[in-house]
């Protein structure tokens, strides 16, 4: 009957099992899907992650040579990571902090991708 | 006279927003009707918008809690409607995410318990340990809660040795955990006192009315979906967990003891582990046809009805939930029971709204 | 793969899940499936975890006769089939009149792909 009243005398002298989070963060695991970006040099602008993103939450603009996702409308499931032709884009682990006001990840391209690197990679 | 009360949806112990309206006489409940929609989207109309592969990121927001399991059945109707084979490594980690997921789901759910009835170091413990499992998730998958492992035709990410070993050791860790914390579920007397003999459901009620999980398993009737053998569970020993009394505290004692059973299947899961590919490639599917696929997930048995009209998009995708066939059974447990009692045995089929209304 | 289903008439249904309540299966769920004129209902029964299907197409506007008498489980479905197709079941044993998830003012069944009508609401006296 006193199982949980020693458990909880045995809390007193132990160490916390939490975190003073915003002081002391914990290092993320490798290969978590944090946050999206666009290694936009690189970028074709073929639209295929805006096709095959599950929350239409990427716009890719071939005209004005633009790449946006929409943070706050995104899943991270990774599935325009996988389906990138050139492979320009990728996962951070980190996860977005909070912010007060609502910031789209928008990346203009300036001089895209040289055509014969591309060729060589294919 | 009677006196009829809101229970909900706004709530003293669940998250969900279950709404019953109970009609009490003095203190005993007469009658309650569920008040359903308070979180209703119609994912299942999604269909026409989103395409084969786009929908699995759509049924795994059915719930969070079974987020894997839901991906993992609408993957096997797509590939079953096509005859498409997974490799034998995808089926194995498809159940040991998913067997992940039950124990963070009891996990959390012995938590609620805890707190439903006012023991909240309990609740703080089980949190604790469900966070180890969390932890694995998001290492191993990418995300915490909602994994998004399972596309069609495989799964997407694959365990490395390390991953397996450290899996191993944790799953090690929990089980010591657990030890820990079963003498106060089996033994303390607040725990008994607010749970056994409270909303009894009886094996004849429990099989008519359609209970599943440990609802219908903690009444005495061993059905288990996962007894099927679909995916990998063809290549494991085991038996589903039984108890008798149907009461809350046997239903509590099922998912604890279904706990362990996890903990089990994936040592077992990760011994067995064969070699080979993750995931097979399909192209551009387009399935036509219907079938029905069933799951055991955290709260119960899982359905779902697909048909295809050999376009990318499907015809309709049917999803009965647990918690929608654990309604029936919960209107029949609380008539008879003080309305002090209603919170926990509310709690003890595990209701989750949003998965019921979709 | 095909789904092996007995089609029914809508007349027989009620004499045909009574027989296979006596047989010992348990309600598993309906679905609804909108042929753009009609209906499918598909009825999943199972024991043992064998399952058995029963189908039957009606037209828009039919009413169906409800077997929640006979399954109280089917008592969700039922009344969830009302609200997103519009199907008018007869005999229900606590029929939420179309409002089982969806608001008042809902004026239209949303899982029909063409809307028979401005749904019956203000007939129910809504």
């Amino acid at each position: 009957m006193f199982d949980m009243t020693r458990t909880i005398i045995e809390n007193f002298f132990s160490k916390a099992h939490t975190r003073l989070y915003p002081l002391q963060t914990r290092e993320p695991f490798p290969n978590v899907r944090g946050n999206l970006f666009n290694n936009i040099e690189e970028c074709i602008l073929c639209g295929m992650c805006q096709k095959k993103c599950p929350s239409q939450c990427i716009t890719v603009d071939k005209g004005a040579k633009t790449w946006q996702v929409d943070p706050y409308a995104c899943v991270y499931c990774g599935i325009c990571v996988e389906n990138c032709p050139v492979n320009c884009l990728y996962m951070e682990s980190p996860h977005r902090k909070p912010t007060a006001e609502k910031i789209m990840n928008q990346m203009v391209q300036v001089k895209g991708p040289e055509k014969k690197k591309k060729t060589a990679e294919k | 006279m009677s006196t009829i009360i809101p229970f909900g949806p706004q709530h003293p112990v669940l998250p969900e927003p279950l709404h019953l309206k109970i009609t009490l006489k003095d203190e005993i409940v007469t009658e309650a009707i569920p008040m359903l929609g308070y979180v209703h989207r119609g994912l299942e109309t999604l269909v026409s918008l989103k395409d084969v592969d786009q929908m699995v990121q759509v049924v795994e927001r059915v719930c969070g809690i079974c987020s894997c399991i839901h991906a993992h059945t609408y993957c096997m109707c797509v590939e079953g409607i096509l005859g498409i084979e997974v490799p034998q490594r995808a089926e194995f980690l498809r159940i040991i995410w998913s067997e992940l997921h039950r124990m963070h789901s009891h996990l959390l759910w012995l938590g609620l318990l805890a707190d439903a009835f006012g023991m909240e170091s309990l609740f703080m413990h089980c949190w604790r340990i469900r966070e180890r499992v969390m932890d694995v998730m998001e290492a191993t998958a990418g995300n915490r809660v909602i994994i998004s492992v399972n596309k069609v035709g495989g799964v997407r990410r694959d365990l490395s040795a390390d991953q397996i070993r450290w899996i191993r050791q944790v799953i090690d860790e929990l089980e010591a955990e657990l030890d820990k914390i079963k003498p106060v579920l089996t033994n303390d007397y607040t725990v008994k006192k607010r749970t056994v003999g409270v909303g009894v459901l009886t094996k004849e009620q429990a099989y008519e009315l359609g209970a599943v999980g440990p609802v219908l398993r903690g009444s005495g009737v061993a059905q288990d979906a996962r007894m099927t053998g679909y995916g990998a569970y063809k290549y494991v020993d085991f038996e589903p967990v039984v108890e008798t009394d149907g009461d809350s505290w046997a239903r509590t004692m099922v998912r604890f003891r279904e706990l362990y059973q996890a903990i089990d299947i994936v040592r077992q899961l990760i011994n067995k582990l064969p070699d080979g590919e993750i995931s097979v490639k399909v192209k551009a599917a387009k399935p036509e046809g219907e079938i029905v696929c069933r799951s055991e997930q955290p709260r119960g048995e899982l359905m779902y009805y697909v048909k295809g009209n050999g376009s990318k998009f499907l015809e309709r995708v049917r999803i009965r939930t647990p918690t929608f066939a654990n309604v029936p059974p919960l209107l029949a447990m609380l008539p008879g029971i003080e309305m002090a009692d209603v919170p926990v045995v509310a709690l003890s089929i595990d209701p989750c709204i949003s998965c019921t209304e979709r | 793969m095909a789904l092996e289903t007995k089609n029914i008439a809508k007349n027989q249904l009620v004499a045909e899940v009574k027989s296979l309540k006596a047989q010992g299966y348990r309600f598993v769920t309906m679905t609804c499936v909108d042929l753009g004129d009609g209906f499918d209902l598909l009825y999943h029964f199972d024991r043992d975890l064998q399952m058995t299907h029963l189908r039957i197409t009606v037209l828009k506007g039919d009413t169906v006769p409800s077997i929640s008498g006979i399954y109280f489980a089917a008592l969700c479905i039922e009344n969830e089939t009302k609200d997103h197709f519009g199907i008018s079941f007869d005999g229900l044993v606590l029929d939420f009149g179309g409002h089982f998830y969806l608001e008042e003012e809902v004026k239209r069944y949303p899982f029909c792909k063409v809307s028979v009508q401005e749904s019956q609401a203000p007939k129910e006296g809504n």
